[in-house]
C-alpha cells in the first residue's frame, strides 16, 4: 500500500541544539502511530515539523492527498499548506486553550472550519456542529455555551471535535490526555478509540504515556536526545524492549 | 475667507501631499487594500479624524467645495472645527448641501442624498483592520488578506446570530470589496452599506493613528457579509422622522424630556432640512 504520510530524514535544530536528527519514516492511512519518550526528547518538535507548524532545518515530508496528488508539504506554497491543514488534517493539542477559541461558544469553535472552507449555511452549520458535539459525548444543549465554563475533559473533546467536523484523514496529537485525571482520561481514550477505528483516521500520536500508546498505537517510535532509537510494533516494543533506554522506559512504569 | 498666512495650502506641505497621494492611488489601485502611508501629527487628537484630515487636505484643491459631517450633522463641534480648519488653511468653499460638495468629509454617516459621479467621499477611520478582534497579530491579518482566509470573520457572525437569533452587528459591519478584500467601512451604520455597493463617488478611507489607507473606487462592488439563511439586512424603524416626515432615512432616538418623551428624527440634518424645503415649496 503506498503510505499516506512519507518522512525522509528530518531534523530541526534551534540554533546550534539540535531538536530532532535525520528521522525517516512511512505512516500507512489509517495506521496510529505513537512517539514515546521523555520531555524533551524532541517529540513535540518533531509533531511540529509534522504537522506544517515549524519548517524544518532539513529532510522533506510527503503527503498523499485525497485525490491521490503527492504533495511536499514544506515545497507547496502557504495558501495551499493551509487549506490541506483545515481539511484533510486535524491538530489536537496538548492544552486546549492553544486549539480553541476560548472567547466564542462551542458551536462557533466546532463550526469554524466549515466556514474557512466556505460554508455559509448557518443552519447546516449548527446541525452539523450538534452532531459532532453528540459523538464526542458533548451534551446538544451546550452549544451555545463559552468553553470557559468547561471542564478540561470536555474542552479536549470539544477540540477533537472541531478538527474532525472536516473529516480529516490524517490528525496529529499531542499528549492528548495530559493533564486529566485517569477516569476522565480512560473515557477519552475509549472515545478517541472508537472515532480512529471509525472514521480510518490515521493518526500520529506524541505521548510520554506508555499505557495511551498501548491502546491507541500500533506501532511506536522511541525518541531520545532528537534521535529514534527503536521503532516497531506496539505490543513487541513494549513488551520486548531490545535498546536499553526503551527497557528503561518500559520498566519505570508504575503497576498498581 | 481668505487663508491664513505662514501656513502651507491645506495645512500639510506639498511633500508630505505627495506622499499621501502615492497611497491613495496604491489604495484606488487595489480596492479594499490598506495601504501604509506616514500619518503627520495634526493640530486635533488621534480619533477625531486626523486620517480623514489628511487625506481631504492631500486631495483639495482651490476650486473644491467642502461638506463635513459628524453622525450624518452638519452642526456638530467636529464638523465644524474641521469645515472651518479647511476654510481658513486652504480658503476654499465650504457648504453644508450635499449636492454642491465636490468632497465630503464623513464620519458615521453616507448621507442620504445619493453621490455622483465627480463627488469624493472621505471617511475617518478608527481602526481600518476587519480582523483586529479575532486574531491580535498584525503580522497574521496580513497573511489572512494575503490568502484570503476569511472565514473567522463568519465566526463572528455566526456568534451574533447563536446569541441573539440574528446578525446584531449594526455598525462597521464587515464588507468584502470586488470580491477579494475584507473591508471595515468604518462605524458608519449597516443602514448605509447597500449605498457603498457601485456608488458613483469615489471612497477614500484615512486610518491616521493606525497610518493606513484604503479606497473604493467608484461602480466598485461592495457586498456585506452574511450567511444563505440569515441574509444581511439593514436597519429599519417603525416611524417616519418627527420633521420631515421621511421614511426611508436613518433615524436618530432623540430624548426631549424627563418623562420617557422622545421622538426620531433624520441623522443627515441636511437631507431633513431639503425634505421640509419641498413639503413648504
Amino acid at each position: 500500500m503506498t503510505p499516506l504520510l512519507q518522512v525522509e530524514g528530518l531534523s530541526h535544530y534551534y540554533g546550534e541544539r539540535a531538536a530532532c536528527l535525520d528521522i525517516s519514516f512511512d505512516l500507512a492511512p489509517g495506521e496510529v502511530l505513537g512517539i514515546v519518550g521523555e520531555s524533551g526528547s524532541g517529540k513535540t518538535s518533531l509533531l511540529n515539523c509534522l504537522s506544517a507548524r515549524l519548517r524544518p532545518s532539513a529532510g522533506r515530508i510527503l503527503y498523499r492527498s485525497a485525490s491521490g496528488e503527492i504533495l511536499d508539504v514544506y515545497g507547496l506554497s502557504e495558501a495551499k499548506r493551509r487549506w490541506l491543514a483545515r481539511t484533510e488534517w486535524g491538530v489536537v493539542q496538548q492544552n486546549p486553550r492553544d486549539g480553541l477559541r476560548m472567547t466564542v461558544s462551542a458551536g462557533a469553535n466546532v463550526g469554524e472550519r466549515l466556514m474557512a472552507i466556505g460554508a455559509r449555511h448557518y443552519g447546516e452549520i449548527r446541525a452539523s456542529a450538534e452532531s459532532w458535539l453528540e459523538r464526542v459525548e458533548i451534551d446538544r444543549n451546550r452549544i451555545d455555551d463559552l468553553p470557559l465554563t468547561f471542564s478540561g475533559g470536555m474542552l479536549q473533546r470539544l477540540q477533537i471535535a472541531r478538527n474532525l467536523i472536516s473529516h480529516p484523514r490524517l490528525v496529529f496529537m499531542d499528549e492528548p490526555t495530559g493533564g486529566l485525571d485517569v477516569s476522565v482520561q480512560a473515557r477519552l481514550l475509549d472515545l478517541l478509540q472508537r472515532l480512529v477505528t471509525d472514521l480510518g483516521l490515521a493518526a500520529v500520536i506524541v505521548t510520554h504515556d506508555l499505557a495511551v500508546a498501548r491502546l491507541l498505537a500500533h506501532r511506536l517510535m522511541v525518541m531520545r536526545q532528537g534521535r529514534v532509537v527503536e521503532t516497531g510494533l506496539t505490543d513487541q516494543l513494549l513488551d520486548d524492549p531490545h535498546h536499553p533506554y526503551t527497557q528503561l522506559l518500559v520498566s519505570s512504569v508504575l503497576h498498581p | 475667507m481668505t487663508g491664513l498666512t505662514g501656513y502651507n495650502f491645506a495645512y500639510l506641505d506639498e511633500q508630505t501631499k505627495r506622499m499621501i497621494r502615492r497611497s491613495i492611488l496604491k489604495a484606488v489601485a487595489i480596492p479594499g487594500y490598506q495601504a501604509p502611508f506616514g500619518s503627520r501629527e495634526m493640530p486635533l487628537p488621534y480619533g477625531w479624524g486626523t486620517g480623514g484630515i489628511q487625506v481631504t487636505a492631500s486631495i483639495i484643491g482651490a476650486d473644491d467645495c467642502l461638506k463635513v459631517i459628524d453622525q450624518g450633522a452638519d452642526d456638530t463641534t467636529n464638523a465644524v472645527s474641521i469645515r472651518r480648519f479647511f476654510a481658513r488653511t486652504a480658503g476654499i468653499r465650504t457648504t453644508t448641501r450635499t449636492r454642491d460638495a465636490t468632497i465630503i468629509q464623513t464620519r458615521h454617516r453616507i448621507p442620504e442624498t445619493p453621490l455622483r459621479a465627480g463627488q469624493i467621499l472621505v471617511y475617518q477611520v478608527p481602526i481600518p483592520e476587519p480582523l483586529r478582534w479575532l486574531e491580535p497579530r498584525d503580522s497574521e491579518t496580513r497573511k489572512m488578506h494575503a490568502l484570503s482566509d476569511y472565514g473567522v470573520m463568519h465566526v463572528k457572525l455566526y456568534e451574533d446570530i447563536a446569541r441573539f437569533g440574528r446578525i446584531s452587528t449594526s455598525y462597521d459591519y464587515p464588507v468584502l470589496v470586488d470580491d477579494r478584500y475584507l473591508m471595515r467601512p468604518s462605524p458608519i451604520p449597516k443602514f448605509d452599506n447597500p449605498k457603498m455597493d457601485r456608488s458613483p463617488a469615489l471612497q477614500l478611507f484615512g486610518a491616521g493613528r493606525e497610518k493606513r489607507i484604503y479606497a473604493v473606487p467608484p461602480w466598485t462592488p461592495v457586498k456585506s457579509l452574511d450567511f444563505d439563511d440569515f441574509p444581511f439586512e439593514p436597519q429599519s424603524w417603525d416611524q417616519c422622522c418627527s420633521l420631515c416626515g421621511s421614511g426611508v432615512s436613518f433615524l436618530d432616538e432623540v430624548v426631549i424630556d424627563d418623562q420617557g418623551g422622545r421622538m426620531f428624527v433624520c441623522s443627515d440634518t441636511d437631507y431633513c432640512q431639503d425634505q421640509r424645503q419641498e413639503a413648504l415649496t
